[in-house]
């Protein structure tokens, strides 16, 4: 049944909202300004919340059943995050008010960015980008200005394992920088030969991702930093796979200079469709002074009584403003409490209970899968979708034939390193029942394979929507259901 | 208290399925030296005393629920309908990831899609992503696009210095390593002839905010036509609470129209999350940035959505993408579009009325306190300039302190030719008694 869109749900002069009338006198709109036509819904508020009632019961949710996406981290979360961040002093606060006047504000964000750090192994936070991305474009351009600054233009090159998200190499180029790639080795390791090789006086840095995409953590991690830093280069530590490594290891420690959490990964925060994040960039002490401007400084001390004042503080070289106001504040609410109901020991433990899950699960399978590298993995791991004596399936068809066991599917052919290749990340939220149901599901989709498979490539089977042409909406672009106003085809 | 599930038999029983003895065996591949470091991060409090200190922390601020707000510059105190909070609240829209598998995501898919439709709508455009971070961002990548459109040949941008400070700043930030010109905004007086008179053959962009950063509404008429002349785009930001009453970029002939969203039912929080509009011409689709979600058949015919034109983006085109978004704004994109569908054609239109007469009857008022100037230069919209007869912090801390009104934004923090200028924000939300008591209030400040 495909529910109509919300334009044809209405009737001429509807409305789903009522508004108080003027209460001062009326001031004449000057007629060449005014708009003619507002193709906006004419429709009354119930049907909005139906409409989109029944739009919502179209979604997989984590709050449906368990959702494997490696590189994701679709781990539970909490609702208390979500009453928090719309209490009315943060949520009804403005981002321009006077610092005095929003003291909560800036000892919630004074007090993440020392967690961050602690939790990082950092000497300086900023809580200003947006996403993930967001703090790679941020990490990238602080990297180029440190060597700017210090006179050294001839760098030009960042170095990226193959095994890299995309927005590893996307970032450098908006950056203004060069990618150079490097291979993996048989261990899953970036390349050390290769990398060695390629590390010279033109290096900005490396960008690495630990675990890396496989789940698996470098093994050679130390003499990797030792190469970048032994050629003037910096490392940036990609923190996506940020959840195995809380209060296992800091990447600071690691001698990485520069890092991004995604608070909507490691640190509970909704992925909400598609956002938002947010992204905190953490830097060693070399790196402070390029920060994105402004971040949350104590500009008075505290006395018994007196809490401390903290206010906003410019960093010497910073690279500028990435984003208007003061970052995604409502995700940084929502880390905030986190971090605070698990504490250090709590924090600990679910990057614990987040590799024991994913081994655990690797476990389960890997008699019935090929592991490509099959090592003990972090909090994901990687193995194939597609068996020799099964030549029509692949990946996406058991992805898709998940669905009708009520799964959402992982992360499919990525990394681009595994042919085939499906990541499962099951956090540590999972419980072991549910883990040895998706191990029981997985293991009879691969029996299927064998047997049925017309079972997988014609699935899914019972969704809103069977598989949809993608090639055909790209080729025929519908985007927008209005029509276009008469004005714009002149 | 922690989200704990496995007992100790779980574990010692999952481990033995591993092979191994002991969680620290899981992480032998770590070195040593850096092995579970002791954190300085307090104990776990339960989510009961988490509750009272985050209470605390949020009691201590001052916000607009209870102190009248007349600040605006570029974030709004709106009016926004209970069913919007709630309804982004589902699980099913709350903790879904980016709908790359259509056929389970086919609620979020859809929404976007209507969101992109009545923001073409309230633009005048063809083509809406799914979302940018923010106003500014939106903005940076405007200059991306119009960068990679003209072939990476055209080096300069010219930007009218009333755009919002911070959205130029992010500009800046974000193309440091472009080798790009920005230029025009170095003085402040700049009006718009006098941005036209810098495009030429070298110029990729011309970006204008109407109603600007002092709530004026820009004469835009003519002004596409001159930058096409050259072979430039015009790209404006443009607030889309003001477009339910003027006359939309589209109608000008805007190549670009970027925007910060946060009026359209998100709340302030503190400067984020917002989001950014971003909105096209067809023929420019292939060249913007950010997920795009289109129409599509699946084998029985049954029409559904998927993200489409994905070889725009990094996962695929990697280092050849002219953007790295990947986590966008999704849930407060699902915001405006159940603040659009709410307040629909009527409800939109009557806001922006609302946000006309008020600020309107604010700004007259206030002309009329001897010591105060209100600028009439250009017709605005819901903010406007008032030239003071002392320092805007003097007058801010006299409203907070003695009348607890949150005043308004102090330009001369960004503008050296503004001294003593301050930047009122009326909305639907100020009452008219808000509204007296901020005249008496100002006209207890008369001389320096």
């Amino acid at each position: 049944m495909t529910e109509p869109l919300i334009y044809d749900l209405g009737r001429p002069g509807r409305t789903g909202v009522s508004l108080p009338d003027p209460d001062v006198p009326e001031t004449a709109f000057p007629a060449d300004l005014v708009r003619g036509e507002l193709d906006l819904p004419e429709v009354d508020q119930l049907t909005v919340v139906r409409h989109f009632t029944r739009l919502s019961k179209l979604n997989y949710s984590i709050d449906q059943n368990m959702y494997p996406l490696g590189s994701c981290t679709m781990k539970y979360n909490p609702r208390i995050n979500e009453d928090v961040a719309r209490l009315p002093g943060f949520a009804a606060s403005h981002p321009l008010q006077d610092p005095d006047t929003v003291q909560g504000n800036l000892a919630l964000m004074y007090q993440l960015q020392e967690w961050l750090k602690e939790i990082g192994g950092f000497a300086a936070v900023s809580l200003q980008p947006a996403a993930g991305a967001h703090g790679e474009l941020t990490g990238v351009l602080m990297m180029r200005a440190y060597h700017l600054a210090r006179g050294d233009a001839k760098r030009d090159k960042i170095l990226i394992p193959n095994s890299a998200h995309g927005t590893n190499p996307a970032t450098t180029s908006m950056a203004g920088l060069k990618v150079i790639e490097l291979p993996s080795d048989d261990r899953g390791n970036v390349d050390l030969t290769a990398l060695r090789a390629a590390c010279d006086d033109t290096v900005v840095g490396l960008m690495i991702t630990n675990p890396n995409t496989l789940g698996l953590f470098e093994e050679h991690i130390e003499q990797v930093v030792e190469a970048i830093h032994g050629c003037g280069g910096l490392v940036y530590g990609d923190g996506a796979n940020m959840n195995a490594m809380v209060g296992v290891a800091r990447p600071g420690d690691l001698g990485v200079d520069v890092m991004h959490y995604n608070l909507h990964k490691t640190f509970s925060t909704p992925h909400g469709g598609g956002g938002p994040g947010s992204g905190p960039v953490g830097v060693s002490q070399r790196l402070a002074d390029f920060l994105p401007a402004p971040v949350v400084g104590m500009v008075e001390e505290g006395e018994d009584d007196e809490p401390p004042r903290y206010g906003f503080i410019v960093p010497k070289d910073s690279i500028g403003r990435v984003k208007a106001f003061n970052g995604n504040f409502g995700m940084h609410v929502r880390a905030y409490t986190y971090i605070r109901v698990h504490g250090a020991s709590g924090l600990r433990g679910n990057s614990e209970n987040a590799v024991l899950n994913a081994n655990y699960l690797l476990s389960k399978i890997r008699r019935h899968y090929h592991v490509p590298y099959d090592r003990v993995c972090k909090h994901e791991f990687v193995m194939e979708g597609v068996w020799p004596d099964a030549p029509g399936v692949h990946a996406l068809d058991i992805s898709k034939r998940l669905m009708d066991y009520g799964f959402h599917p992982p992360t499919n052919y990525f990394p681009l390193i595994v042919h085939e290749a499906l990541m499962i990340e099951p956090t540590e939220t999972e419980t072991r029942e549910t883990l040895d149901t998706f191990a029981d599901v997985l293991l009879k989709i691969a029996e299927e394979a064998h047997t049925e498979p017309d079972l997988l490539t014609g699935a899914p089977h019972i969704t809103p929507v069977a598989r949809l042409d993608e090639v055909s909406a790209a080729k025929q672009l519908v985007l927008c259901c209005r029509p276009i106003p008469a004005w714009a085809e002149a | 208290m922690s989200y704990y599930l496995h007992t100790e038999t779980d574990r010692t029983e999952m481990l033995a399925a591993i092979g191994a003895k002991s969680i620290e065996d899981l992480f032998a591949d770590v070195p040593a030296r850096v092995r579970f470091p002791k954190l300085d991060v307090p104990d776990p409090l339960s989510e009961l005393e988490t509750m009272r200190e985050l209470l605390d922390l949020s009691e201590s601020n001052a916000e607009a629920q209870h102190s009248p707000m007349f600040l605006g510059a570029g974030a709004y105190y709106h009016f926004s309908p209970s069913l919007v909070h709630q309804l982004i609240l589902r699980g099913e829209f709350l903790t879904a990831y980016t709908p790359y598998q259509p056929e389970i995501s086919q609620g979020t898919l859809q929404a976007v899609y209507e969101y992109q439709s009545m923001i073409c709508a309230l633009t005048g455009m063809e083509a809406a992503n799914a979302s940018h971070y923010d106003g500014a961002t939106s903005m940076a990548e405007a200059v991306i696009m119009a960068y990679s459109h003209g072939r990476e040949k055209r080096k300069k941008i010219v930007l009218s210095p009333a755009i919002h400070p911070q959205y130029r700043e992010v500009v800046r930030t974000y193309t440091q390593g472009m080798g790009l010109s920005l230029v025009g905004d170095e003085d402040p007086e700049n009006d718009l002839p006098d941005l036209v008179k810098r495009l030429d053959q070298d110029t990729a962009l011309l970006i204008v905010q109407s109603p600007n950063f002092f709530g004026q509404i820009e004469n835009l008429e003519g002004v596409a036509e001159q930058a096409h002349a050259v072979g430039a785009l015009l790209c404006v930001a443009a607030d889309p609470i003001s477009l339910g009453l003027l006359k939309p970029p589209g109608l000008f002939g805007a190549d670009i129209v970027v925007g910060e969203g946060q009026s359209l039912g998100i709340p302030l929080s503190y400067g984020g999350p917002y989001l950014g509009l971003f909105a096209t011409r067809k023929e420019y689709v292939r060249k913007m940035a950010g997920r795009l979600v289109g129409e599509a058949h699946d084998k029985n015919g049954q029409r559904g959505f998927v993200l489409t034109l994905a070889t725009r983006e990094q996962h695929i085109k990697r280092e050849k993408a002219t953007s790295n978004i990947c986590t966008n704004q999704g849930l407060m994109a699902m915001a405006a579009t159940l603040y659009l569908s709410t307040l629909g054609k009527h409800g939109l239109r009557k806001v922006a009325e609302l946000c006309w007469h008020k600020s309107h009857y604010a700004a007259q008022r206030i002309a009329e306190l001897p010591g105060y100037e209100v600028d009439t230069s250009k017709p605005f919209f819901k903010e406007f300039v008032v030239r003071c007869p002392v320092s805007v912090a003097e007058i801010n801390a006299h409203l907070f302190n003695e009348w607890d009104i949150i005043g308004g934004y102090d330009l001369s923090n960004d503008y050296a030719n503004l001294p003593n200028h301050m930047l009122l924000c009326v909305t639907e939300m100020n009452t008219r008694e808000e509204i007296e008591a901020l005249v008496e209030a100002l006209g207890e400040i008369t001389t320096g």
